[in-house]
């Protein structure tokens, strides 16, 4: 089993990211830089957060044009796990690998801090190890995680189960005071039709250690560990 | 050539940006101003050895893939095929 972690300029979690790869869920990582064309002999790649390209144009409208994209496009085809944190979510959207888009924060502001996010799917290699309905709390740092779509994708979402997270209180009520963003419905994660492909606005690599104030993101890294040993114990 | 591509968000899409701008100039006394709505601008040199055709047709294809996301926004393009 290998994770990838894709480098943009401008990426700033990759780091943290593969801290947490290696030294907390203890599997082999690898870096990806975003010249690559190919992501190698990686069985699953997370798209960081960060600033890819500065931002410039929309969020994520320039790092979808990588030649790594190209790359994790065809890696999402056949089936490959691929996750974005962030900056990751918002590449993966303007990429078309999810539907949607992040828009401004509805409050204008950048927002840092730690909120709740309730699971709400659990049957995906994302959010395998979680129970329905569990709260996790894990921070956010995001100006635009303002999640939109149109009301027909929207009720595809629902009607299909690919809500995976949304902002919720502590204790898993999903109310509006919870919203931190405007997001639609509360959405603060969603995967694709074929499940192998997942974004959130929420950073589980800066809450998988106790020391960071909550361990709670990091059961979404095991289990996509899971999920490639079971793959590999199969084949 | 020059050509001039504007981009908007959606009718259907919130703008908190242009209501914080509304609301400003409100404030500031402004009379008569009953919405905005905050977009982006490009100007874009084309070569000059393509047709105005074939010039119109590259941008709208850019402006669609690059400069605008088609979930959140519209664009328009104008050509200003006298320079």
């Amino acid at each position: 089993m290998k994770f990838g972690v894709v480098m943009f300029p401008g990426s700033n979690c990759d780091h943290d990211t593969y801290h947490v790869i290696s030294k907390v869920v203890g599997q082999p990582v690898d870096f990806i830089w975003h010249r690559q064309n190919s992501v190698a002999d990686c069985d699953a790649v997370i798209l960081p957060g960060g600033f890819s390209y500065g931002d410039y144009l929309r969020t994520g409208a320039i790092a979808r044009f990588s030649p790594v994209m190209g790359a994790v496009k065809e890696f999402a085809s056949r089936g490959g796990l691929v996750m974005g944190i962030c900056n990751g979510f918002q590449i993966l959207c303007e990429a078309g690998l999810l539907p949607g888009a992040l828009l401004r924060n509805k409050n204008l502001k950048f927002i840092c801090d730690h909120v709740n996010i309730r699971v709400e799917a659990t049957d995906t290699p994302f959010t395998n190890r979680c129970q329905r309905n569990q709260a996790l709390s894990v921070p956010i740092a995001h100006g635009d995680g303002n999640y939109f779509c149109d009301g027909q994708t929207l009720a595809e979402l629902q009607r299909e189960n690919r809500i995976l997270f949304r902002y919720s209180e502590a204790d898993g009520r999903i109310t509006s005071d919870a919203n931190p963003n405007g997001s639609l419905d509360n959405i603060a994660g969603i995967c694709n039709r074929e499940r192998n492909v997942m974004g959130m606005m929420p950073h589980p690599e800066r809450a998988s250690e106790q020391q960071l104030g909550s361990s709670d993101g990091r059961i979404i890294f095991y289990s996509v560990a899971d999920t490639l040993a079971e793959l590999a114990k199969a084949s | 050539m020059k050509a001039r591509i504007y981009v908007t968000l959606k009718p259907s899409v919130l703008d908190p940006q242009g209501k914080a701008i509304h609301h400003a100039v409100e404030t500031i006394g402004y009379r008569g101003i009953k919405d905005v709505r905050q977009g982006k601008y490009f100007e874009v040199t084309v070569d000059a050895s393509l047709s105005a055709e074939d010039a119109r047709a590259e941008i709208e294809r850019m402006a669609r893939d690059v400069l605008a996301n088609p979930i959140i926004e519209d664009f328009r393009v104008e050509l200003d095929s006298d320079s």
